[in-house]
């Protein structure tokens, strides 16, 4: 709230609304649909709801959002939940959001549980999960794919992924020992160039 | 017995793994909780974790119903919270210091550098469920046949879970 004091109310461009005060259950209900709605994926369901419907956040905004919510460990529906929450109405806004968009799924998958407690050796239900599982897989490498399209900023870091896939599939490194080792590494190939940072680096 | 603290310790763990998705701590989440815990069969997870790609909202949403069977509807709640907690406490915390740092030259390196690491992460979790998933020539036929139809047309990856179902249903009933 400080943020937006401080700065007066920028550019004449569509600057969506950025007096407004959001209500906490404004915000609890916006995030409550888009956790019972978004099947398939959360990031483009945000984007149309907080940006296209509500202005709640701009373009540019929700993009920073979403680099600074993949840089950092948790889902980037949840983390997305916590930044826009924040914005909008301090850590009020951060727990009423990420509460609406966990509670759809989770009663859901709750009820999946006891579902699957019950029926879940029945020969149909056995059947179906064998397709759902290897289709989820598909669907995981093609996030793979993408990501990889998307993310990555230089040949070589194919070696750094081909890495961390060794360390945790076939020398069974914990998770958080290959994340620590080859992500150093790797960040250290990506070290800032040009000649400032290099002749400070010298010293 | 009381697996409550077993649950808090375990999925407060697994929450910090999860760097650029939840399939990250896919791995671990095997080890902790089909083989440390019991509280599942590797099958079991698999399916959970398949099933709840179908339901809305942030795609880990399955942990709810590791922690509904070791301990009810208590140990669903605690899981959630566990899970994603310190998460969500370390976006809330760090999110502004990240903001300000954008002109800092590493923030660039640590993303780029990163990026590889979390992929790699999600690979390897994905490798990890294929071997229980992926059985013989028909499963890998149909994660392939996603792969490919994701790849090249714009559709819900939700509707292709459904589809795999289907498929499912009807290949692998035994007549």
């Amino acid at each position: 709230m400080s943020d937006a004091a401080a700065k007066p109310a920028p550019q004449v461009v569509e600057t969506a609304a950025p007096a407004a005060v959001v209500s906490i259950g404004e915000i609890f209900l916006e995030f409550l649909i888009i956790g019972a709605t978004s099947f398939g994926g959360v990031v483009p369901y945000l984007r149309g709801s907080l940006v296209t419907k509500r202005h709640w956040i701009d373009d540019k905004e929700f993009v920073e959002m979403l680099s600074i919510s993949q840089s950092l460990p948790g889902l980037n529906a949840t983390n997305m939940a916590i930044l826009v929450g924040e914005k909008l109405r301090g850590w009020m806004g951060s727990v009423v959001a990420i509460l609406g968009i966990c509670l759809p799924g989770a009663v859901l998958m709750f009820a999946v549980g006891a579902f699957y407690r019950v029926h879940g050796d029945h020969v149909w239900v056995t059947a179906a999960l064998k397709g759902v599982a290897a289709a989820a897989v598909g669907l995981i490498l093609s996030t793979v794919v993408s990501l990889s399209k998307k993310a990555l900023s230089h040949n070589f870091d194919f070696v750094f992924m081909a890495a961390t896939v060794l360390a945790v599939n076939r020398l069974h490194w914990s998770v958080p020992r290959a994340l620590v080792i080859v992500g150093i590494l790797a960040i250290l190939f990506h070290r800032p160039q040009g000649h400032h940072e290099r002749s400070e680096l010298a010293r | 017995m009381n697996q409550i603290p077993a649950l808090i310790r375990v999925f407060a763990y697994l929450s910090i793994l999860t760097v650029g998705g939840g399939m990250a701590a896919f791995p671990e989440m095997k080890i902790l909780t089909v083989e440390v815990h019991k509280w599942l069969t590797f099958p079991q997870l698999i399916h959970i974790y398949s099933v709840g790609q179908m339901a809305p909202g942030p795609n880990m949403m399955m942990i709810v119903v590791i922690g509904q069977w070791a301990a009810g509807l208590l140990g669903a709640i605690v899981t959630l919270i566990a899970f994603f907690g310190p998460t969500a406490l370390l976006a809330f915390v760090v999110a502004k210091a990240w903001r300000k740092l954008e002109k800092w030259p590493w923030r660039t390196s640590i993303q780029q550098g990163l990026a590889p690491v979390s992929i790699g992460l999600l690979l390897a979790g994905c490798f990890t469920m294929a071997k229980g998933a992926i059985t013989g020539l028909e499963t890998g036929a149909i994660a392939v046949g996603v792969l490919l139809v994701l790849l090249q047309y714009k559709i819900n990856p939700a509707l292709l879970v459904v589809a795999g179902a289907v498929i499912g249903l009807f290949s692998f009933t035994p007549k």
